[in-house]
């Protein structure tokens, strides 16, 4: 009985990993708002933002040009100044292999969602072929789905081993744990998801907020939840994780409030595309916007900027 | 993480280094200020009948900003007089739907002009530009809104009783939120029908005197507010002056004892808002990262320089170490420098003088044996600056657990039961203010009955709002300030 069980197990986690209080997380994220970047270290902000952008499109309508123009724009996100590439596209399974055309052996990565993306529901046998072959096809990294229903009813330990069995078919691929934040709710359930999935990834692999195809995304509250939890697993374990919020980042200014967060949370060590990564679209031609202005000095019109794809 | 992080040896610490500084970034809009302020009597300003000012300086600077004049007794009678005068032929008379008016337009004025307020204030008092700009001035924006509310209403607070005002109300408030108090006090007094002669601190009086030009853009009648800048004798003549019938002060014990027995004896009725030493209580329950957020916010805030700052942590033995490693860990990003910055955490301590006490007091700390931990940061080379400061190993006989320190020093103190705790939390000759931190929501209705303080806040520190009364028990005062309680304390009820 899975159901009578959860309230038990889900407190003696809470006993080991303690709780958050919400009120008391949303005023400290709400400082970070308040901080003023002004000239070099605005100018900072922002190329590190595009350089941990995961641009992304994740539609039914998707076709292999779409992707060819996506890559373009992740290699070059405009056609002046010195602006670096993004981290990563991030397509689905079925793009891969042409993702791999455009952007195969160069710094920017090839990211695939994997694992019946974005419910997560259908059989593990399904889900881990599904990581195989996009891994085959040559993803560097796997955005997987965690079994929130599992997670909701208790069983914790059929989510942990799902979990584990997605690093395993990953191979030498990097792992990003979507959370699904909105269907989990609460800031001591997400807490609680971070812990559980952080015990068995590795190394270097990534917690991630959302899957952009829910209400509600990534927001500056439960991504410091999960930069805390990362924060308290390091120090408790040595072991960093990655942290990525996913879906809602649309401007540079909230981008850079993220980093912020991070700075002065996590510290220098995750101030780099390895350690932290925006999931975003939109996001990347306000940051290329912002980055003009800072140069030139005026903000140029929108149709200066390349199209690569529409927001989610 | 109480359980895991006792287990496991922490392997690696976090790197605050320099990789992404945060370049500069002043407030630089013009505080209109100018170079000479007079004594605001009877709707003007006038210069005091003795002829002397003194000069305010910046604390961040050590620069002065302009020259304040010195009221004397005889200045100090005029002010009491326009009062009376304007009480008994207009403000007193006119209905409170039409103060009610007035006290509106004070609060959209200060909306209005918010920005120079707020630079002014952090010029003149050190506090940082983010505190002046997010608390202190709409903070005291919504105490007028609030009590404005009142105005037409009063009948309500006692009822079927009648309220009367007291007449004329001295008022004398202190360095650390200089316009706020100035709010506090003025606001509700105005609404319930008094006229007033305030005196702001020595060290901070440009707000206070610029606000008497929001009463003159208000239209306020002439006399309503008067404001009498000076020092401690100055202060006196208000709270001696035979036409004020009221006297409310906030500042030192020391002071509002001295106060009292000056008054003893006069039928004038009295309120006092003095020292704290307040406890902020931590669980092994509580979410401790935002315990530690609140630990900061009640330390830290305007410099510690805050009465009813939560300057003893007590916290549950086992979760000390685990308490302890993260604040230090969130005071080593705590920016502390030039308070004009706006990504300034810690701007300066308010004056030489306050700087040389919380100075010494830390050195008695070491002395008497605790042991002193700070964050190290580079500290501006002109100007009045103390880093955030934690002592851990404290004893319930150190000064720095019994003396008000009123600068960025948090002292921190075990217990191992909840009766322990508020046995610590009541050893001490002040009762201003207590925060509890736990999951459990029972303990906090209890602990909120056993603690003799003012205020109790739960999970959170340091929350101020017009509708709440604040005030304290024993050595930390009476009477109350905010909400209907506060506003009774200026209306006499028969």
């Amino acid at each position: 009985m899975p159901a009578a069980k959860a309230p038990t197990s889900l407190r003696r986690l809470f006993d080991e990993i303690g709780t958050v209080d919400q009120i008391g997380i949303e005023e400290r994220v709400a400082k970070f708002t308040t901080r003023s970047l002004k000239k070099k270290s605005k100018v900072f902000g922002l190329r590190l933002a595009v350089s941990m952008v995961d641009l992304t499109t994740l539609e039914g309508k998707d076709t292999p040009g779409k992707v060819a123009s996506l890559c373009q724009k992740a290699l070059r996100p405009h056609d002046v100044g010195d602006i670096p590439p993004t981290a990563a596209v991030c397509v689905y399974p079925a793009m891969v292999k042409h993702a791999r055309k455009h952007v195969g052996g160069t710094q920017v990565k090839i990211a695939s969602v994997a694992t019946a993306f974005p419910s997560g529901q259908a059989p593990l046998k399904t889900r881990l072929a599904e990581v195989h072959a996009a891994v085959n096809d040559g993803a560097d990294e796997i955005d997987m789905v965690i079994n929130r229903g599992a997670f909701l009813s208790g069983e914790f330990g059929r989510m942990q081993d799902e979990i584990a069995a997605v690093v395993e078919a990953c191979g030498t691929a990097t792992l990003k744990v979507i959370l699904e934040v909105s269907e989990l709710e609460t800031y001591d359930n997400i807490r609680a998801a971070s812990f559980l999935a952080m015990r068995v990834i590795r190394p270097g692999d990534f917690i991630k907020t959302s899957t952009g195809k829910t209400s509600s995304n990534a927001t500056l509250g439960n991504n410091q939840v999960m930069l805390e939890a990362i924060r308290d697993h390091f120090l408790a374990t040595g072991i960093p994780i990655s942290m990525k919020p996913a879906g809602g980042i649309r401007t540079a200014k909230q981008a850079l409030h993220f980093l912020i967060a991070v700075k002065e949370t996590l510290g220098d060590e995750w101030l780099n595309n390895r350690r932290y990564r925006f999931g975003a679209s939109a996001l990347l031609n306000d940051l290329v916007r912002q980055l003009e202005k800072e140069r030139t000095g005026a903000y140029q019109a929108p149709w200066n900027f390349s199209e690569a794809t529409e927001g989610y | 993480m109480p359980k895991t992080s006792s287990k496991t040896n922490p392997a690696r610490e976090l790197v605050f280094g320099d990789l992404w500084e945060y370049d500069p970034a002043p407030e630089t809009a013009d505080p209109k200020l100018k170079p000479r302020y007079d004594l605001f009597i009877n709707g003007s300003y006038v210069p005091p009948r003795a002829g002397k000012y003194f000069g305010t300086i910046n604390p961040a600077q050590e620069t002065k900003i302009a020259d304040i004049a010195l009221a004397d007794a005889s200045d100090v009678d005029s002010a009491c007089k326009s009062a009376q005068k304007a009480f008994t032929h207009v403000w007193g008379k006119m209905p409170g739907k039409e103060r009610g008016k007035y006290l509106y337009r004070i609060a959209r004025l200060l909306q209005d002009h918010a920005r120079e307020f707020a630079i002014a204030e952090t010029l003149d008092g050190g506090k940082p530009i983010k505190e002046s700009r997010d608390f202190d001035i709409p903070m005291a924006a919504a105490h007028f809104f609030y009590h404005a509310g009142w105005a037409d209403k009063l009948e309500h607070l006692a009822p079927g009783r009648q309220v009367t005002p007291h007449g004329v109300v001295g008022q004398v408030i202190p360095w650390n939120f200089p316009l706020l108090m100035l709010a506090w006090k003025i606001a509700p007094a105005l609404a319930a029908g008094n006229c007033v002669v305030l005196k702001p601190a020595e060290t901070t009086s440009i707000t206070a005197l610029k606000f008497g030009e929001i009463c003159q853009e208000a239209g306020l009648p002439n006399g309503v507010v008067n404001i009498v800048s000076g020092a401690a004798e100055t202060g006196a003549a208000v709270i001696q002056h035979p036409l004020t019938t009221k006297v409310a002060f906030t500042g030192s014990t020391e002071i509002g004892k001295s106060i009292m027995r000056s008054l003893a004896g006069t039928e004038k009725k009295l309120t006092l808002e003095l020292g704290g030493k307040a406890a902020n209580i931590v669980f092994d329950d509580a979410p401790l990262d935002q315990a530690v957020e609140g630990i900061v916010n009640g330390i830290f805030f305007n410099q510690g320089h805050v009465c009813c700052a939560g300057s003893r942590l007590l916290v549950q033995e086992s979760i000390a170490d685990a308490v302890l490693a993260k604040l230090k860990r969130r005071i080593a990003v705590l920016r502390v420098g030039d308070p004009m910055d706006k990504n300034t955490d810690l701007g300066a301590i308010n004056s030489r003088e306050q700087l040389t006490k919380i100075t010494d007091l830390v050195q008695s700390g070491v002395t008497e044996g605790a042991e002193k931990h700070d964050n190290g940061c580079k500290l501006p080379a002109k100007g009045f600056f103390f880093r955030p400061t934690i002592f851990t190993n404290v004893s319930m006989s150190h000064r720095i657990a019994r003396e008000e320190i009123f600068g960025p020093v948090l002292s921190i103190l075990t217990f191992r039961t909840p009766d322990e705790a508020v046995e610590k939390a009541n050893n001490t000759s002040y009762g201003l203010s207590a925060g509890v931190w736990t999951d459990k929501g029972s303990r906090i209705l209890k602990m909120s009955t056993l603690l003799k303080a003012g205020v109790v806040w739960a999970n959170t520190y340091n929350k101020f709002d017009p509708t709440s009364p604040f005030g304290g028990f024993k050595e930390s005062g009476f009477g109350r300030e905010g909400g209907k309680q506060g506003l009774l304390d200026y209306l006499r009820v028969d």
